[in-house]
């Protein structure tokens, strides 16, 4: 049983150099060819957002730019879907609490 | 083959999606002598089927997560060769009819979520249509904490980050387990993770046998269905060998990785505070409720849940294409044996035409860039050709497969048993099963679009994408006779900006009249 198998051992991957993110300030390692929310998954994370009306914890849920469950805020940008959006050198990510700006109606 | 548009150009055919079907359609049409623009969301080819990591992340076998990844090598060779214009990262929110007669508008927004700066319009005198599908959901306690994902996004995740749900940090709490630490070292997921994956639908056992092929843990696979829907069509499988095939493949794998298969089951209740610790999974009767006092409890990280698919419309309905109804009540693209939709001019293939899968994409995005060339070089419709006899009659029986497939897994009336009145239905802008009841049974609300107006159950970012099949099955329960369904018309595709939509005088929203339309563009910006 191949038990101890990687995603990235099984399509042989031979990566580019890593680079940091940051998530609430937190350094974590990122691979270049990543949308955010993968490398957010890849460091454990699984939540980065909270709801507007109960403040609940979301972070990816259809993976393929649908749903608007993954949205972050992005170098002080919110509601960025983070399945859709690579991450690059130097990023900082955090948690977007509710609409993630003061007023409605535009980003 | 060129990569960037030049001012408005005008191509005889806008392809949209680069998946199987627009793949397929666009070379064939090009190799016909057609100038083609093929426009996609992704920043790669591929679509859902065959989407695979960007080239920086450096995979030298991206077929191991694949089936039939020649075919796909095969679209992407010839893609390369030929005269097509591959707009990447294009976001089309709308088609219209072009004031100049016998054009097609289709307009874009660009980047890698539409949040570029520059909104984009290709003209062109034929349109196909190959936008896929989406993933059904239905809600049920506990499916909004982190770590409940759609099971096609969990195996768009692994085919395109090379990452699964639910390793990683343990809860707090809670043991941590050998290989479930933060990972810090690499990026990409560590092996351990126990993941569920539940639903209904084929796509179940291609995502659990991935997961368990990429290291993760899947203790089981809860199919709400029976498989004995499709022994009632011996002669539809017989001509469907591959499909047969391909199941039996992904079951080889899941024995090796001693994953478990659990039919007319499904997953009643998620547990955690934060994120995912454990799901219990109760017995179902042939109408999906849930059997009292069968439910068991499996400890996981994640959970990886999927409906089957429902096709993805929007650009189709907003231009007035005729749909039917499909086996599982979903609505489909209703086509002509040449893959016209009722608006002459507009074609369509693959998923947008009725679930089917990959293979029934790419042969009818062939068959669809034969019949445009073919209109718009002046000859005859071309089925009476060899090649397009005998893709015509791959895509029928390949149809019946899909069809067989589609009763076997359609929604059972008693799933909403499962549901208790505090689970969020919709998503997006938190509303509870109890308050939809109560639009249904306290204020008459007989189907969605009036629960969505009392409630605003479909009204937020996604535009009722997530919760769309269950709110409609939930004010079909009422007292009295339920409206019957129609398609959900969402006026723009994508959200774009109000500037861009202000930017442009003729837009189809404004065109269609739709009331919603205006609300909804205030949505489209800012949620
Ligand atoms: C999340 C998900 C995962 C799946 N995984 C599998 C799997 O592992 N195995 C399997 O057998 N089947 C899978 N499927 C089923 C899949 O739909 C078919 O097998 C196959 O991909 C269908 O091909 P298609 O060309 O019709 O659509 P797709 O492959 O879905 O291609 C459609 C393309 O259109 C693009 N698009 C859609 N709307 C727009 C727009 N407005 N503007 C620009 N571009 C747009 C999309 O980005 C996409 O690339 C999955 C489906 C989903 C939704
Ligand atoms: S996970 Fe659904 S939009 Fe990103």
């Amino acid at each position: 049983m191949a038990r101890d198998r990687s995603p990235a051992e099984l399509v042989g991957a031979v990566p580019d150099a890593t680079f940091e993110i940051t998530f609430d300030g937190r350094p974590i390692v990122a691979l270049p060819g990543q949308s955010l929310a993968a490398v957010l998954w890849a460091a454990g994370i699984l939540a980065w957002r909270t709801t507007r009306v109960g403040g609940r914890p979301r972070g990816a849920f259809c993976g393929i730019g649908h749903c608007f469950d993954c949205l972050a805020t992005v170098n002080g940008e919110p509601n960025r879907r983070a399945c859709l959006v690579p991450a690059r050198p130097g990023d900082a990510v955090t948690t977007q609490e509710g609409h993630g700006h003061a007023e409605l109606g535009d980003r | 083959m060129p990569n960037s548009a030049t001012d408005d150009p005008e191509y005889d055919l806008a392809v949209i999606g680069a998946g199987a079907a627009g793949l397929a359609g666009a070379v064939t049409a090009a190799e016909l002598g057609l100038s083609v623009a093929l426009l996609d969301t992704s920043a790669q080819p591929g679509g859902q089927f065959y989407r695979h990591p960007a080239p920086a992340l450096g995979a030298t076998r991206p077929e191991a997560l694949h089936h039939d990844w020649s075919t796909f090598t095969g679209l992407r060779r010839r893609l390369a060769d030929s005269s097509v214009t591959l707009l990447a990262g294009h976001h089309v929110w709308t088609v219209v009819r072009a004031e100049t007669g016998g054009r097609w508008d289709v307009h874009a927004v660009t980047g890698a979520d539409g949040d570029g700066e520059r909104p984009v319009r290709v003209r062109a005198r034929a349109v196909l249509l190959a936008t896929g599908a989406y993933e059904r959901q239905l809600p049920f306690p506990g499916w909004t904490l982190p770590g409940v994902v759609g099971a096609g996004g969990a195996q768009a995740m692994l085919k395109s980050g090379l990452v699964l749900p639910g390793n990683g940090v343990s809860p707090a709490g809670a043991k941590p387990r050998a290989g479930g630490r933060v990972s810090s070292a690499g990026a990409t997921s560590r092996a351990g993770g126990r993941v569920v994956v539940a639903g209904s639908g084929p796509l179940l056992l291609a995502v659990a046998a991935s997961l368990a092929k990429a290291g993760a843990r899947v203790p089981a696979v809860v199919e709400a269905s029976g498989y004995l829907g499709y022994a009632r069509h011996p002669r539809t499988l017989a001509v469907n060998a591959h499909k047969m095939v391909e199941a039996a493949m992904h079951g080889t794998a899941l024995l090796r990785h001693g994953v478990r298969l659990r039919t007319r089951s499904a997953v009643t209740q998620v547990h955690g505070s934060d994120r995912v610790e454990a799901v219990t999974v109760s017995r179902l009767d042939r109408d999906w409720r849930p059997v009292r006092g069968s439910g068991r409890r499996i400890v996981c990280d994640a959970l990886a849940v999927g409906f089957g698919l429902v096709p993805q419309l929007e650009l189709a309905t907003g231009l007035g294409c005729t749909t039917r109804r499909a086996q599982d009540g979903s609505h489909v693209l209703d086509l002509d044996a040449q893959q016209e939709t009722s608006v002459p001019g507009i074609w369509a293939a693959g998923e947008t035409g009725g679930i089917g899968g990959a293979q029934l994409a790419c042969v009818e995005g062939e068959l669809a860039g034969l019949a445009i060339a073919a209109r718009l070089g002046g000859r005859p419709a071309p089925a009476g050709s060899a090649r397009a006899r005998a893709l015509g009659r791959r895509r029928d029986r390949m149809r019946a497969f899909a069809s067989v497939m589609a009763a076997a897994h359609a929604p059972g009336a008693g799933w909403s048993r499962w549901l208790d009145d505090a689970t969020d239905v919709c998503r997006c802008e938190e509303v509870s099963a109890g308050r939809i009841r109560e639009a249904v049974t306290d204020f008459g609300a007989r189907d969605a679009r009036t629960v969505k107006l009392l409630t605003r159950a479909g009204m937020g970012w996604c535009q009722g994408r997530m919760c769309g099949a269950a709110v409609a099955c939930l004010a079909a329960e009422g007292p009295g006779e339920a409206l019957p369904p129609s398609p959900e018309r969402r006026p723009l595709a994508v959200p774009v900006r109000l500037e861009v939509l202000a930017a442009l005088t003729e837009t189809a929203a404004s065109e269609s009249g739709d009331p919603e339309a205006s609300a909804a563009r205030e949505e489209g910006t800012g949620g």
